[in-house]
């Protein structure tokens, strides 16, 4: 156990250098020049573009400006912007407004999607798992601005349960509408996957010897069944919550939610390479991290699987 | 343990005399099909047979017969759909299980009759200790506390004999040899002390050696215990030894039920008898093996008279039109042949 996850985590080395420089690589590539438009309509004066340069390491080749970041980066250094401010600050301040987003919609995906795919794989073809085949296809089918907006004209404008933006002290209570919204096709996936796989497990030999023990039935299923439908689920859980806080950006801005969807994409339009790179590079150790907890509950779950 | 159903007193071996309610398992008249798109199927129809304590009854037949299907509608765990018992009696203790609330049905499970299944790999929860799969018998249908219960899981273990119970108590299935699952799982239909036992071809997906051993031990058991067992099989070998009674299938037919010298020396049904021929016999050794002739017949569509008479190297014209009922035939041994008395009486 011990050695497989030291293995596990020495590989995740090489994953992480090749995603960060061809993050750093793509945003090097990007045309354009930063100090276009930073001195109002003049063009700016020659010594702030030397010094600037100099300061940037802009005239320097890829590979020393993304050894530089790199150096920095493992010393906890995220760089500065153009405006020197301290890109770690900018992380800071979106980062924690994304993570609670994406964990109040992983959390909803996995409490209603678990839910009605246990409900439905259990009495297939009945009225309740029909309502939930045609809704988790219309979720599916949606794309997430239009139920955004939709929800949001809805609830918050026209019947005014809710109020339509989240406030900057991001409570529970303001999140759950945008938390539903973001997770609501990943929901609709695990619903599918949880009710496939619980009508699959359901006609399983070793339920059948649980019935024929004489367990309640709430215990075949919420015991036995059900640990050996998770399997498939975890993996959609685990693996998306680095999804939905790279797609949270659609979200945020229904929303107004300050995350590094906003972040990234005001980033994008100045040209703060330094920003960009940061954001993902923290978004990929989200996936990577997240990808590692789902193999190890695997194994929590299925003492088949083994680490050799 | 007191709260143990307690046995009304039952008449081992006064089967052939009607049908006293002193039968500690009853199947009565059992019909059961299956609706599927294709058609249905008339898999179980009309089947009889009994067991008392401390009995052993062998029910014999091809895959397809109905003998596993019989016995997943006396323990209620027929897939349904497709499978719809459609007519008869399940008694136990005299009482219908049959129309008895869910609940009180699940009670008898485990408690009152216990199954053990073929394949013990995938009749195990795969994501379970085994003695978590024993212990949880006491802990949640007895209500005793985690250490006790885990400490008489551990002497399930011991009583079928896996060597270092102790230790063996959290291993997975998964981690278990072939015979050793199927001990495990004999503890486990064992832990409540049932009063019958359904093993339904225990010893199948075992080698040769290993299966002499589980039946050994099954045998033991069941004179320990004086239970009811219901040994379902289509192993002739497998049976001898061990049954008292033999209740031979045939398309969801009980064709001969008889003592088993009786059947193993005149067997009262053509069917038993192609059954008993097929055994390959040392002192044929290099000659062709015997088989019974043909297929079981499609449940869809069972052939009128006899369900045998295709197959059949004795059928008259009157096979292929009347259906041959179920008769005794002298003391305690019953036939579904129109020729049963010439079999019985040929030399």
């Amino acid at each position: 156990m011990g050695r497989y996850l030291l293995r596990r985590l020495l590989q995740l080395v090489p994953v992480f250098i090749g995603t960060t420089f061809l993050i750093y690589w793509l945003v090097w590539s990007v045309p354009g020049d930063p100090f276009a438009g930073k001195c109002g309509d003049r063009r700016c004066p020659d010594t702030y573009i030397n010094f600037m340069t100099e300061k940037y390491q802009l005239d320097e080749s890829i590979w020393v400006q993304y050894a530089t970041y790199m150096k920095n980066l493992f010393q906890g250094d995220f760089g500065l912007t153009y405006n020197s401010r301290d890109v770690g600050d900018i992380i800071a301040a979106a980062y924690p407004n994304t993570l609670k987003l994406a964990l109040v919609a992983l959390a909803i995906e996995a409490i209603i999607g678990l839910g009605a795919g246990v409900l439905t794989g259990l009495r297939r073809n009945g009225f309740l798992d029909n309502l939930v085949l045609v809704s988790t296809l219309f979720l599916i089918a949606l794309p997430v601005f239009v139920i955004g907006f939709v929800l949001q004209w809805l609830l918050g404008v026209k019947w005014g349960i809710i109020h339509p933006t989240v406030s900057s002290e991001m409570r529970l209570s303001e999140l759950l509408l945008p938390g539903f919204v973001l997770g609501s096709a990943s929901m609709a996936y695990v619903a599918r996957v949880a009710r496939t796989s619980i009508a699959e497990n359901r006609r399983a030999d070793y339920v059948r010897t649980a019935i024929a023990k004489g367990l309640p039935m709430r215990r075949v299923v919420g015991v036995h069944l059900l640990r050996n439908s998770l399997i498939p689920v975890v993996t959609l859980l685990g693996t998306d919550l680095g999804a939905l806080m790279g797609g949270a950006i659609v979200t945020e801005g229904i929303f107004g939610i300050n995350g590094i969807g906003r972040a990234v994409f005001r980033a994008i339009v100045t040209k703060e390479s330094a920003t960009v790179v940061s954001i993902v590079v923290v978004l990929v150790l989200v996936y990577l991290l997240m990808n590692l907890l789902v193999d190890l509950l695997y194994a929590a779950l299925d003492p088949r699987i083994r680490y050799e | 343990m007191s709260d143990i159903l307690v046995t009304e007193q039952s008449q081992p071996g006064a089967d052939g005399s009607g049908r006293p309610s002193g039968r500690l398992l009853e199947v009565d008249d059992l019909r059961v099909e299956f609706r599927t798109r294709d058609g249905v199927a008339k898999v179980i129809n009309g089947v009889t047979y009994h067991v008392d304590a401390g009995e052993t009854l062998a029910v014999l037949g091809e895959s397809g017969s109905g003998k596993s299907v019989t016995a997943q509608a006396v323990m209620g765990i027929l897939d349904t759909p497709p499978g719809f018992v459609t007519g008869g009696q399940v008694r136990f203790h005299g009482k219908d299980m049959l129309t008895m609330s869910t609940e009180e049905r699940r009670r008898i499970r485990g408690e009152g009759i216990a199954m053990i299944f073929q394949d013990a790999l995938s009749a195990l929860n795969p994501v379970f200790t085994v003695g978590f799969q024993i212990a949880e018998q006491f802990r949640i249908r007895r209500g005793i506390g985690r250490a006790e219960a885990k400490k008489r899981a551990i002497e399930m273990l011991d009583q079928v004999k896996i060597p270092n119970a102790k230790g063996r108590f959290s291993n997975y299935p998964h981690q278990f040899s072939g015979g050793m699952r199927q001990r495990a799982m004999i503890a486990m239909s064992l832990a409540l002390d049932p009063e019958v036992l359904i093993a339904d071809e225990p010893t199948t997906a075992l080698d040769v050696t290993v299966q002499a051993q589980i039946m050994d031990l099954l045998a033991e058991l069941q004179r320990e215990r004086q239970m009811g067992l219901i040994l379902i099989t289509h192993d002739l070998g497998v049976v001898a030894d061990v049954a008292d009674r033999i209740a031979v299938m045939y398309a969801g037919r009980i064709v001969e039920e008889a003592d088993v010298y009786e059947l193993y020396g005149k067997p009262a049904h053509p069917y038993t008898l192609g059954l008993l021929d097929s055994i390959p016999r040392m002192d044929e050794k290099g000659q062709q093996l015997r088989t019974i002739k043909g297929l079981p017949p499609n449940l869809m569509n069972i052939p009128p008279g006899c369900p045998f008479n295709p197959r059949c190297p004795m059928a008259q014209p009157v096979c292929r039109e009347k259906l041959p009922p179920l008769l005794q035939i002298g003391s305690g041994r019953a036939s579904a042949c129109h020729f049963a008395e010439e079999l019985v009486n040929r030399d």
